[in-house]
């Protein structure tokens, strides 16, 4: 039996739990002796111009070693201006920075943008001279009127970019304005919904290590792809070669450590514009200021349809705030917008977007990226839909769904989903949950009028992973002549347990055991071409790199097998479970991997591939959420969550599972809790732990979790990928469930977080006035 | 100043700044980096350790307060011979950690809530936990673990101690762990494998 699909518990962990990971604060590399701390001096306003720096003060502290300020950069290069695009050209919706006149500085030149913006460095022997010094740094600064929000961008009274003339840095091409789509629908349901904006938290922050010797720049970063780190490292004017990025242990990322960000390419240019190694380690009130954030999507949406159910048109209007500088372009709503009908058939789909910059922490990708918005709205559209027309969400969710055989599907934004079977998943929640006895109880407590409500919300999803898919990703896989193999993978594993699920791989193919297979991910000087993790792509395309290179090392040995038995190497064959070569019909003679790989050139047997898939895929499931809310305080409990998740063909499930479960809390937690604010004049109100309400152990159950395997053609695993999933679903399910406990009592929508306040307030309310059905 | 304390179990003496965290003794001075800082506000537990067997926030205690005292961290847990604590057990067995950054702090707040506890409820685990943030694993399997391991502890400390060990105590560590096992049953539900 394969080892592929078992429970197969990690080899990662036995270090993490005796010695602790390590991570970049914990590196005890030689070339790192003696480094200073770096300490960043960061602007304490939204929106300012500097008039002057005074380093002199910092500089007289004890411990220092230097204080650089942008007038110290005069050894970068100068930056390329992005290519002029043609006149009358559509604006680009690549993820890529959109440069000239909406450039990131490095440090802060003559303006800064947002609470947080890097303005000076201060180089010093000890953390906490670090500290002391930065705090006298003077800089001053000439405060201008603070752009906290989309509205106050929107209305282009004060300008973040004077040149751009305009605070929307790029649109999408959707045309929105025909309103005969609605024609015809005796149902028609339209109103705002806010996906707020929130931090990522990985519990490691942002950090970096850099040394400067002998010509090469090494940098240890906590990122999840080393390789594209280095290609932005070259910022500092040196090629690739000059540069090793490794990645060590990483302290989690969920998309806001792709590549790395300015402190990370300041860090690297201080090493070697001082000739010392440098160490940044950011504090937690440093991470919720300056580490990416996500989601920050205002949505306006219209759903029509009949009476009886059949949505006919959906409508999706998107403003993304990007916050200060627009790191991703349109990337985000872009996505936004690809997955806005999600599940269902509809025959008319209308999606556009805008992106504003604000004064607020740039915004990028966080699980889910883009993503998860549009399952929160169409999925409260659907609800609403559902309840205007007085019918059952998941008769309508059903009545809805693209079915199995309609599979391949082209949505009418152009999403190509692979394969899917959206109705099995929600009846396996359903089914689970009990729904009937749900309602049943629901309806005893409303009749009672009890102070707690019971709320029950469904979510069906459909999202989109390795959306890069023809990127692919890199493996190499050796056997050497002692019978074990090294795998160097391109991806980059920061928890998800990529060292277990790609030595399990090789294993299937190769027989080879577990304890005798390292896996080797994140050092550039090893690994020089590689993509690293995000979009769930991991298993699906550097998993299938791994199964394709064991595959190319398996046929070569059988050459050498061939030669050694003096067979014909159609005869040859490996026993995968036991890793023993043989020829077929004649068990007396074998070979084990040492003795084929020794009959090799240098003892060793190695392939080197990059495997690339032609398309995404789109995993799909259905959440239930159950929830009590009592309506004296507006105090929300979630007491369970049924979900049914299919992410193709499982590899291990613990690990699967272990993917669902991080991802279903913290997308309950944007429902609940979660939520970064700033108050009109661009200040954070939510900077440190204290304030972030980031969701606890105490705040969820167990969760319940069912699954269906739906392979696709896409790979030869037939996987797709699972790390956003669970985010995508539990949103809207925690949401709905809030929102179907109140609707009794005339509440229509809240917007997250669903705070007691909100939620109080809005069943004192009778209703949010923001809904508007005809 | 100078400090002087006990750290698994090793005395370590040094001149310190008064102002420096326990958290930062440990790392820097003791050089010993299991335990980690994830914010500066004692919300999220990243660097729990044991101050003379409980459980504090080592980023909001002085080295200067722990002058005397008697540190134990994650790289103290394991018995001499090298073999883990049932709670380091059951974070592996359970697939309690991903990234491993709150593992630390998370072991050493459960080793400490078993103490005070032996036989946690599910709700009992989840509130001692409220201190203790993890991003990755939404916290299920962690509760996991801290219910295996008090279940182990249960079954090893019948063991050694059926003979005078009150039977009420017995039954109901009995009763606990039935507990536990039908959690484990139903919240692994899984069909259509």
């Amino acid at each position: 039996m394969s080892i592929l699909g078992t429970r197969v518990i990690r080899t990662e962990d036995p270090r993490l739990l005796t010695s602790g990971g390590v991570y970049v604060d914990d590196l005890r590399e030689p070339e790192l002796a003696g480094a200073v701390r770096a300490t960043f001096v960061r602007s304490p306003v939204a929106h300012a111009l500097i008039t002057g720096i005074d380093t002199s003060e910092a500089l007289a502290q004890p411990g220092v070693v230097a204080v650089l300020t942008v007038a110290d950069m005069t050894d970068m290069p100068d930056q390329v201006p992005p290519e002029p695009l043609p006149e009358g050209s559509p604006p680009p919706e690549g993820p890529m920075p959109l440069g000239g006149v909406w450039s990131e500085p490095l440090l802060a030149v003559d303006r800064v943008r947002f609470v947080g913006e890097p303005v000076a460095l201060v180089l010093t022997d000890s953390t906490y001279q670090g500290e002391d010094a930065a705090e006298l740094v003077s800089v001053e600064y000439d405060q201008l009127t603070a752009v906290p929000s989309i509205d106050a961008a929107l209305t282009g009274e004060t300008l973040l970019f004077p040149e751009a003339g305009t605070n929307v840095c790029t649109k999408g091409l959707g045309d929105i304005s025909d309103d005969s789509i609605f024609d015809g629908c005796e149902v028609i349901v339209e109103g705002d919904v806010l996906n707020q904006r929130v931090a990522v938290v990985p519990m490691e922050g942002r950090s970096t290590a850099a040394a400067w010797v002998n010509g090469k720049l090494t940098v240890w970063t906590s990122t999840q792809n080393a390789q594209i780190a280095r290609l932005i490292l070259t910022a500092i004017g040196l090629p690739p070669d000059a540069i090793r990025v490794v990645a060590p242990d990483v302290g989690g990322g969920f998309g806001a450590k792709i590549g790395v960000d300015r402190e990370s390419i300041i860090v690297a240019w201080a090493a070697k514009h001082t000739g010392r190694p440098v160490r940044w380690v950011e504090t937690r009130s440093e991470n919720l200021v300056s580490m990416t954030q996500g989601r920050a999507q205002q949505h306006h949406v219209k759903i029509g349809g009949s009476k009886d159910g059949h949505i006919k048109a959906y409508r999706l209007d998107v403003v993304q705030d990007t916050g200060a500088y627009p790191r991703m372009s349109g990337f985000l709503p872009m996505l936004t917008n690809l997955m806005a009908p999600g599940v269902y058939d509809i025959p008319a789909v209308q999606a556009a977007y805008k992106v504003v910059v604000t004064d607020g922490t740039p915004v990028a990708a966080y699980r889910g990226a883009g993503r998860p918005e549009a399952a929160a709205t169409i999925e409260r559209a659907v609800d609403w839909y559902a309840a205007e027309a007085g019918l059952d969400p998941a008769v309508v969710r059903k009545l809805n769904f693209i079915r199995p055989e309609q599979f391949p599907f082209v949505t009418k934004t152009g999403a190509p989903y692979d394969t899917g079977d959206y109705e099995s998943a929600l009846d396996k929640v359903l089914d689970a949950a009990g729904y009937a006895e749900l309602r049943a109880e629901q309806q005893r407590r409303r009749d009672a009028g009890d102070t707690k409500q019971l709320g029950i919300g469904l979510a069906s999803y459909v999202e989109i992973t390795a959306a890069d898919a023809g990127a692919g990703e890199t493996a190499k896989v050796e056997v050497h002549d002692d019978g074990t193999a090294t795998v160097y993978t391109g991806s980059s594993a920061h928890g998800q347990g990529h060292h277990t699920a790609f030595a399990m791989i090789v294993t299937a193919e190769l027989g080879i055991p577990m304890d005798k297979i390292e896996v080797i991910h994140g050092d550039t000087d090893l690994i020089p071409d590689g993509i690293g993790t995000y979009a769930s792509r991991s298993l699906q395309l550097g998993g299938s790199a791994v199964q394709k290179a064991a595959i190319e090392v398996k046929d070569e040995a059988a050459k050498r097998a061939a030669e050694l038995f003096e067979a014909a190497e159609a005869d040859v064959v490996l026993d995968a479970e036991t890793g023993i070569w043989h020829i077929a019909g004649d068990p007396d003679k074998s070979l084990t991997w040492s003795q084929v790989a020794s009959a090799a050139d240098e003892g060793l047997i190695v392939a080197n591939v990059r495997f690339t898939a032609d398309r995404p895929t789109f995993p799909f499931g259905s959440q239930l959420s159950l929830v009590e809310v009592d309506v004296e305080t507006g105090k929300v409990t979630l007491l369970r969550h049924v979900t049914a998740d299919d992410a193709g063909p499982v590899l291990n499930p613990i690990l699967l599972d272990g993917q669902r479960h991080g991802g279903i809390a913290q997308g309950a937690a944007q429902a609940l809790c979660e939520e970064i604010l700033y108050d009109d004049d661009g200040n954070p109100l939510t900077s440190t732990l204290a304030d972030y309400a980031a969701i606890t152990a105490a705040e969820l159950p167990s969760f319940e979790l069912l699954r269906s395997e739906t392979p696709t053609p896409v790979n030869p695993m037939g996987v797709k990928g699972i790390g956003e999933a669970g985010t995508i679903g539990a949103t809207p399910a925690v949401h709905n469930a809030v929102i179907d406990a109140v609707s009794h009592l005339g509440v229509r929508h809240i917007d997250m977080p669903m705070t007691p306040e909100r939620v109080w307030t809005a069943i004192q309310q009778g209703g949010a006035k923001k809904v508007s059905a005809e | 100043m100078k400090v002087e304390l006990t750290v698994n179990g090793k005395d370590i003496t040094a001149d310190v700044e008064d102002r420096m965290l326990l958290v930062h003794f440990l790392r820097d001075v003791a050089d010993l980096t299991a335990t980690n800082i994830g914010c500066e506000t004692t919300s999220c537990g990243a660097c729990t350790v044991l101050l003379d067997g409980e459980s504090v926030k080592s980023c909001t205690v002085l080295a200067a307060q722990a002058d005397g005292h008697s540190i134990t961290t994650l790289e103290g847990l394991a018995s001499d011979s090298g073999e883990m604590h049932p709670v380091q057990k059951a974070f592996h067995t359970e697939h309690g950690l991903q990234c491993g950054y709150c593992t630390p702090g998370m072991v050493m707040a459960i080793v400490s809530l078993l103490k005070e506890n032996p036989s946690p409820t599910e709700a009992d685990v989840r509130s001692g936990l409220e201190g203790n943030i993890c991003r990755c694993t939404g916290y299920h399997n962690i509760v996991q673990a801290a219910l295996v391991a008090a279940a182990s502890n249960t079954v090893s400390s019948n063991t050694v101690s059926s003979n005078t060990v009150s039977s009420n105590t017995v039954s109901s560590n009995t009763v606990s762990s039935n507990t536990v096992s039908s959690n484990t049953v139903s919240s692994n539900t899984e069909a259509g494998k």
